[in-house]
C-alpha cells in the first residue's frame, strides 16, 4: 500500500508521475493533499510540485499523444472525478510504454472513461461560451459572472478576447473567486476584494450599471418571450439544453427583469 | 422611443418565430483589426426558449406588411394584425446591443414583402452592408433572399452575408399554386440555383486565386412546411435528397403546420402541430446527411409515408432482416451505421476500438451503443444473435413494447401521497369543487 500526496494542482499530478519513473514508485492511490485521510498500516509520501519536472512529463506526453489529443490529460484531470489521478497515471504509463498509439482503445476502461471526462469537460466549456452573459457598467467594462462546474474558465479566454476585442470585458468565477480581464490590449488573471455585484448571481449594483443596459436587458427578455411558440411548449428539452443552474445569470430568465 | 422599439420588436419576434432555421454554424472566420465579432464553425446556442427551441441568432423580420396572400402564412395580407416596421438603423442597434452582451452569434434577417421584391430585398442588403462596413460586425449573418429579386442583389447580398435561403415552404409546384397563387415555383428556384452557382463559382475561383470575395460560405438551406398540403413523406424527402445532392444545400428544415390561419377552407383542419411527423422526417433527413442511407432506401415506392410509430432507422432494419445480424468485429463503418442503436459517434469508436482487441457487449455498452436495440441486429465475441428467425411484425411490436415499458416505469418510481382524484378530507368539499 503506498498513497502518494500531492497539491492538488495538475502541475503537482505530472510531479507525481515524474517520481513514479525516477524512484521506480508503484502507487496504489495517489491523492490530493486536502482529500487525504490517514490509513493504517500504508506508506504515504508526499511529493512536492515542481514545474521542471511537471514541464519534462508534459512535453514527452505531448511528443507521444495525438494532436487531437493533446489537451486530454489536463482537461480529463479538471473534471475531479474521484480517482481521476489513478487513471490518469495508468494511462500516461501505458502511452509511454507502449510503441504504437493507444488512444483509441475504447475496449480499455481507462481510455474510454478518460474520453468521456473529456467530453464532459469540453461541454462545460461550451456552455460558457453560450452562456455568459455582459451586464454593461457605467465604467464601459463588460461584466460577466459565470459558475461553471468545472475549472474551464481559462480554455475560453481565447475566444472571447478575439470576438470582443474593441471592449473591456470581465469574465468572473464565482465559485472560484477569480476572473480574467481584458484591458483591450491583455487578458490578465484578477481576484475582486470588494465586489460591487451580488456574489450569489452576479448582478451588478443598479447605480453602476450603464443607463441602457436595463433597456436592453428587457429588449432581450422580450424578444425570449416573443420568439417562443406556445403551441410547441417543451420544458424538458428546454432544461436539458440550458440546465438550470445557469439561469440565474440570464436576463431572459430573471423574473426581476418585467416589461 | 424605447416603449416604441419594444413594441416593434414584440411584434416582429412574433411574426418572425415560424422560421425554424437559427443555426450559426458552416463558417468560421476571426475578428478583423478593430472589428467585432467572429464565426466558429460549429456554431453557438445561447438560449433555448420554452418551446425547447435555440436561440442562436438574433431572428427577426423587418417588416410584416406583405403584399402577399399565401394561405399558410400567418403575415398575409388580409390577417388583421398588428404591423410594424423596423429601420435599418434600428435592427443594427440592436444586433450590435445584444452580440456585445453574447446574448447572440448574429442576425437573421428576413422580411414580408413590400411594395416588390426587389425593394424588399435591397432594405434587406442595406442592413447587412451596414454591418459588415460600418460597424465592422464580423458576426453571423443569414439572410433570407426574397423570392423575385433580381440577380444583381441577391449576389450583392451574398458577399455580405453567411448564409442565405429560400423558403420553399410547399414541396410541389401544384399546391404552392394552390396556397399561394400570386407566387410562382420559377421564382422561388431561380434564386437558389443563383446562389448554389455562386457558390461553386466562388469555391472554383478560390482554387486559382489565394484572394477571392467570400460567397455565403456557409451555404444554404431551406425550409418546408408539413402538413398542410397532402404531399406524402416520399415526396418530400425525395425533394430534399435532391436539394443536398444537386444545390449543394447545408440543411433543408421542416416545420410542422401550425393552424394558424384556421379560417381558410384550402387547409386542413388539425388541432394541434403534426409534431411526430415533423420529427420521423428530421431523423430522415439525419439519415440522409449523416448516415450515407439514400431517400429511396428509407421510403420504398409502396410505403409513401414514414412510420410514426418506430425510428426510419429500426424501420429499415426491420424491412431489410436479411442484411442482419452484423458481426462487429467485421463490418465496415458503412454498415455499423445502419445498426439501431449504433449512431456516428459509437460507429467510429467501435471502429477505432476494435483495432486493438474484440469487442464484447460489455464494451458496446461502455461505449455507448443502446444494446437494447442494437441486440437484434448485430453479433460479437459471445452475443448470440437475439431472436433473428422472428417475423419483422412481431420484432416490431416487441420493441416498441418494451421502449414504452420503460416510459411507464419512469413515471411509476414515485407513489403518490394522495390520489390526483381522491378528494382530501380536511378540505370542505365546496371549496375544493371551486379550484
Amino acid at each position: 500500500m503506498a498513497y502518494l500526496i500531492y497539491d492538488g494542482s495538475f502541475e503537482g499530478f505530472l510531479s507525481v508521475v515524474f517520481q513514479c519513473y525516477q524512484q521506480k514508485l508503484s502507487p496504489t492511490n495517489i491523492c490530493k493533499e486536502s482529500d487525504f485521510q490517514e490509513v493504517l498500516f500504508a506508506q504515504k509520501q508526499t511529493i512536492p510540485s515542481n514545474p521542471k519536472q511537471a514541464q519534462r512529463v508534459w512535453k514527452a506526453l505531448q511528443k507521444k499523444l495525438h494532436r487531437r489529443n493533446q489537451e486530454l490529460p489536463l482537461r480529463a484531470f479538471l473534471s475531479e472525478h474521484p480517482g481521476i489521478e489513478m487513471m490518469l497515471y495508468r494511462f500516461i504509463r501505458r502511452v509511454f510504454d507502449t510503441s504504437f498509439s493507444i488512444e483509441t482503445d475504447y475496449g480499455d476502461s481507462d481510455v474510454l472513461q478518460l474520453k468521456k471526462l473529456e467530453r464532459k469537460v469540453l461541454k462545460e466549456t461550451a456552455r460558457l461560451l453560450q452562456f455568459v452573459r455582459f451586464q454593461e457598467t457605467s465604467d464601459g467594462i463588460y461584466f460577466a459572472p459565470i459558475e461553471p462546474e468545472f475549472d474551464v474558465l481559462p480554455f475560453t479566454l481565447h475566444h472571447f478576447k478575439d470576438r470582443f476585442a474593441d471592449q473591456q470585458w470581465l469574465i468572473y468565477d464565482l465559485r472560484r473567486d477569480y476572473g480574467f480581464y481584458y484591458n483591450l490590449k491583455t487578458v490578465d488573471e484578477v481576484t475582486l476584494s470588494e465586489k460591487a455585484f451580488s456574489t450569489i448571481d452576479g448582478k451588478v449594483n443598479t447605480n453602476l450599471l450603464e443607463e441602457k443596459e436595463v433597456h436592453y436587458q428587457k429588449l432581450w427578455k422580450n424578444y425570449f418571450d416573443s420568439i417562443n411558440i406556445k403551441e410547441r411548449k417543451n420544458l424538458k428539452v428546454q432544461r436539458q439544453y440550458m440546465p438550470q443552474r445557469y439561469w440565474k445569470f440570464l436576463p431572459e430568465k430573471s423574473p426581476r427583469i418585467k416589461d | 422611443m424605447h416603449e416604441k422599439v419594444q413594441k416593434k420588436l414584440k411584434i416582429l419576434a412574433d411574426a418572425a418565430k415560424y422560421d425554424v432555421s437559427c443555426s450559426s454554424s458552416g463558417n468560421s472566420r476571426s475578428n478583423s483589426r478593430g472589428g467585432i465579432g467572429n464565426a466558429v464553425a460549429a456554431g453557438i446556442c445561447h438560449s433555448f426558449t420554452d418551446d425547447g427551441r435555440c436561440i442562436s441568432l438574433f431572428k427577426i423580420l423587418m417588416t410584416n406588411h406583405c403584399i402577399y396572400d399565401c394561405a399558410y402564412c400567418i403575415n398575409r395580407r388580409t390577417n388583421d394584425r398588428a404591423r410594424a416596421t423596423f429601420t435599418v438603423q434600428e435592427i443594427v442597434d440592436l444586433t450590435i446591443n445584444f452580440y456585445r452582451r453574447n446574448y447572440i452569434e448574429g442576425l437573421f434577417l428576413s422580411s414580408g414583402v413590400i411594395k416588390n421584391p426587389d425593394y424588399t430585398m435591397e432594405r434587406l442588403m442595406l442592413v447587412a452592408k451596414k454591418l459588415r462596413l460600418e460597424e465592422r460586425f464580423n458576426g453571423y449573418i443569414h439572410m433570407k433572399a426574397i423570392p423575385g429579386a433580381s440577380q444583381e442583389l441577391i449576389q450583392n447580398a451574398g458577399y455580405y452575408v453567411d448564409r442565405m435561403s429560400v423558403n420553399i415552404e410547399i414541396p410541389t409546384e401544384q399546391q404552392l399554386e394552390k396556397l399561394a397563387p400570386e407566387k410562382n415555383y420559377p421564382s422561388i428556384i431561380r434564386p437558389m440555383n443563383q446562389i448554389s452557382e455562386g457558390i461553386l463559382a466562388y469555391k472554383e475561383e478560390r482554387r486559382k486565386y489565394r484572394r477571392v470575395r467570400k460567397f455565403t460560405p456557409a451555404g444554404q438551406s431551406t425550409q418546408l412546411i408539413v402538413g398542410a398540403s397532402p404531399e406524402s413523406d416520399r415526396q418530400i424527402l425525395q425533394l430534399s435528397s435532391n436539394f443536398y445532392h444537386q444545390q449543394q444545400l447545408k440543411r433543408v428544415y421542416y416545420s410542422g403546420y401550425l393552424p394558424v390561419n384556421t379560417y381558410d377552407q384550402r387547409l386542413p383542419a388539425i388541432q394541434s402541430p403534426p409534431l411526430v411527423r415533423e420529427n420521423r422526417l428530421y431523423q430522415s433527413d439525419w439519415l440522409m446527411r449523416f448516415y450515407e442511407f439514400s431517400a429511396d432506401e428509407i421510403l420504398t415506392s409502396d410505403q409513401p409515408f414514414l412510420d410514426l410509430d418506430v425510428d426510419p432507422k429500426l424501420a429499415y432494419a426491420l424491412r431489410n432482416l436479411h442484411l442482419f445480424p452484423i458481426d462487429i468485429n467485421r463490418a465496415d463503418y458503412h454498415m455499423l451505421l445502419r445498426v439501431p442503436g449504433i449512431g456516428v459517434q459509437s460507429a467510429k469508436m467501435i471502429v477505432d476500438a476494435r483495432r486493438f482487441r474484440r469487442l464484447t457487449s460489455y464494451h458496446l455498452k461502455k461505449i455507448g451503443v443502446v444494446l437494447k436495440r442494437a441486440q437484434y441486429f448485430i453479433t460479437c465475441n459471445e452475443l448470440a444473435p437475439r431472436m433473428t428467425d422472428w417475423e419483422p411484425q412481431r420484432l416490431k411490436s416487441h420493441i416498441v413494447a418494451a421502449s414504452q415499458m420503460k416510459r411507464r416505469k419512469a413515471g411509476d418510481t414515485q407513489l403518490m401521497l394522495f390520489h390526483p382524484t381522491m378528494n382530501s378530507p380536511a378540505i370542505p368539499k365546496q371549496l375544493h369543487s371551486k379550484n
